[in-house]
């Protein structure tokens, strides 16, 4: 069968599951719709954690960054499962035991406060429309790519399916189509891994197959046969870092407590039945998301590895089928700077700017011209990282069903992002500000009705964003995990670990971080962008570590605001004490 | 933080919860100081695994081979998380355990 009638088949199976356990799983209350009836088993939680934080970016991306950064590719391994620790010790179980619906309603209580609260909704929108545009394009790219349809056609599908589950499902819809998400998603990332390291290594296992000898007959370890092309071919050895020190410290600091302060992320732990659920559960999460997490890395140097003996110095009129297709949807180009017909693949842009500005008509060989200035370098390739991780069964040459598992893998890392994101969007609406900032007077009834409709609307306005992506995209990501670092995490570890700190003292902190942070990011992203380099980066921090920085400012305006007002008030005290230990008895 | 500082005033909705932590405001002080105890190692063995190992030491640890892999890139790339595992999961039982001793877990 072909690879398209398979991807076909596949993604209508796993949307049809999706569809089945969103009608099983209705919300008829709000408790349900915010946090699923407070009932999920920490495992089914640990599971929907896990596809809700694996994104379209985890999925697709982030393999394919690591295969051309190699060793500065850690950042993100490091940095989006540590966070999980700093989630497990010192968030989670508290908020869970603090048993409300959603992360401004602590912020509200805990800093007795309308101003918190509002800035802690606002920060909550923000977060998470920046994050939910990047799967609706993920939606659209995969649909394109394997299903021969439009972009729109594909994010309008994907729209639909979201709808479907997360208007009528809320947490409990969402919860367990994530649970399928997450076996669908590991599923397709783990089978061709694990081809691929037989095929290389004779290692079943991509995790330690990664650090094996070649299955060649050479004996030698794949990653110095690695160091040892990538140098050859005039690149930076795979192994060996670029980034400064003090910059990897920083990003890797920011992710961490970016990741434990992402809204979405937290809620997941307030559907679990009570405080030491929340704490294992955020156990059984990590080794969900591990499992993916040093599969990357393996499926990177592999990938690399695989590309670099597929393409270089291959005749371009005998290239497999694959190049072809992704340099149709624009995603590698090719340009015969010696005119030998053969694909050189070295180190440097081939071309300026450095994606390929396609023009009509093809060259000599038959590739698709591009209008880009050349560069001087021997270099012919341009690839996109984010092709990496769907094309490896295809430049290994796997057979056609695990090329369609792939597809709905995506698909599923991506829905299940986003219907995650829009939950605590449609919840920071209704519940924060309808119900408890502007009419605090509405019905359950009707708080459950504006709940759907701002998760109607929130879907609408992602869909919108995945057809005409906003060209900062990729830049506002950064701004997702500073501002997270930033605002959210020191706010919420002060109000559990500190009874003293006061409200004037936390809303000073919060927005010394959040306007210390966006100013540093908007300056060196939008403002100056020529200036991005380490030489003008305040101690060498980069825009993507900044929120590290800005996390310790907020700390400490927070604590020195707090020296000079009044304590809290004896109640909230006293639920900061509640707080901190389970139910007797349970 | 003086834990104990402010347990004396209440006359709020959430009486009932101070009351029942003022009458045992002693364990609750102490139920929370091993509770950080706890959580202190084990942000220390997490703070080595990933920013010492993985990034601080990460060039002199490369220069020793870890069967396939340079050390610090081993560490970088897979061993931190492992570790990051493991500590989620001592985290849990140790405070399973301290709960049991407080009795704040019914006896099974």
């Amino acid at each position: 069968m072909s690879a398209t009638l398979l991807t076909y088949g596949f993604v209508a199976l796993t949307f049809g599951i999706y569809i089945a356990i969103a009608l099983w799983s209705r919300s008829d209350s709000t408790n349900e719709f915010y946090v699923a009836g407070g009932g999920v088993h920490p495992i089914a939680n640990g599971a929907a954690t896990a596809a809700d934080w694996m994104s379209a970016a985890s999925f697709l991306s982030m393999a394919g960054i690591i295969a051309f950064e190699g060793a500065d590719g850690a950042r993100y391994l490091m940095g989006w499962t540590g966070g999980y620790v700093l989630l497990a010790f010192l968030l989670a179980p508290y908020l869970r035991r603090f048993g409300k619906f959603t992360v401004p309603d602590f912020v509200g209580d805990r800093y007795y406060s309308q101003t918190a609260r509002l800035v802690a909704v606002l920060c909550v929108i923000f977060i998470s429309f920046t994050y939910i545009a990047g799967q609706m394009r993920g939606v659209g790219i995969v649909f394109s790519r394997f299903l021969e349809v439009e972009i729109e056609t594909g994010v309008v599908i994907g729209m639909g399916i979201v709808f479907f589950y997360a208007v009528l499902g809320g947490m409990k819809g969402i919860t367990y189509t994530q649970v399928a998400q997450y076996c669908v998603l590991i599923f397709a990332y783990l089978v061709p891994a694990i081809y691929v390291s037989i095929l290389l290594t004779g290692i079943p296992l991509p995790m330690l197959g990664f650090g094996a000898t070649m299955a060649d007959g050479s004996g030698i370890h794949l990653l110095d046969k690695l160091d040892g092309l990538t140098t050859q071919l005039g690149m930076a050895a795979f192994t060996e870092g670029r980034k400064s020190t003090v910059d990897m410290f920083f990003i890797v600091a920011a992710l961490m407590a970016g990741t434990a302060g992402l809204p979405h992320v937290i809620v997941r732990f307030f559907t679990v039945p009570d405080m030491r659920a929340a704490r294992v559960s955020a156990g059984y999460a990590l080794v969900f998301i591990a499992l993916l997490y040093t599969t990357a890395p393996a499926v990177a140097a592999f990938s690399r590895i695989n590309l670099i003996q597929a393409v270089e110095n291959a005749s371009y009129a005998e290239l497999p089928d694959w190049f072809g297709k992704w340099e149709d949807s624009g995603l590698l180009s090719w340009v015969d700077k010696n005119q030998d017909g053969r694909l050189q693949y070295r180190g440097g842009a081939a071309m300026n700017p450095a994606k390929p500005v396609f023009v009509d008509g093809r060259g000599a060989s038959g590739e698709r011209l591009v209008s880009n200035e050349l560069t001087s370098n021997e270099n012919e390739l341009y690839i996109d990282r984010d092709i990496i991780v769907l094309a490896s069964p295809e430049i290994a040459q796997l057979p056609n069903w695990v090329i369609a598992l792939m597809a709905a893998g995506g698909l599923a890392a991506a829905l299940s992002t986003a219907a995650g994101l829009l939950l605590v969007i449609s919840s920071a609406i209704s519940h924060d500000l309808i119900k408890n900032t502007l009419a605090k007077n509405v019905t359950e009834r009707q708080e459950l009705n504006y709940a759907r409709l701002s998760a109607a609307v929130a879907i609408f306005i992602a869909g919108l964003f995945g057809i005409y992506p906003p060209g900062f995209v990729a830049e506002v990501v950064a701004f997702a995990f500073g501002l997270a670092a930033a605002s959210f995490f020191p706010a919420i570890v002060l109000g559990i670990f500190s009874k003293r700190v006061s409200k004037e003292g936390a809303i000073a902190g919060m927005l010394t971080g959040i306007v210390f942070t966006a100013g540093y990011i908007i300056y060196f992203k939008f403002i100056e962008p020529s200036a991005n380099t380490s030489e003008f980066w305040w101690w060498g921090i980069s825009p993507e570590g900044i929120g590290t920085l800005g996390m310790l400012l907020n700390f400490a305006v927070s604590l020195s605001v707090t020296r000079f007002t009044h304590a809290p008030p004896a109640d909230v005290q006293a639920m900061v004490l509640m707080i901190r230990q389970p139910e007797k008895g349970d | 933080m003086n834990e104990r500082e402010t347990s004396e005033t209440h006359q709020t909705d959430a009486a009932d919860e101070v009351k029942r932590a003022d009458s045992e405001a002693i364990d609750q002080a102490a139920y929370w100081r091993a509770n950080l105890r706890i959580m202190a190692s084990l942000l220390l063995i997490w703070f080595g695994v990933s920013f010492g190992c993985g990034i601080l030491f990460v060039d002199v640890l490369n220069e020793i081979q870890f069967f396939g892999w340079r050390l610090g890139f081993w560490f970088s790339q897979q061993g931190a998380i492992y570790v990051f595992v493991l500590l989620i999961f001592a985290y849990v039982a140790l405070m399973n355990r301290l709960d049991r001793r407080f009795g704040l877990i019914k006896e099974d």
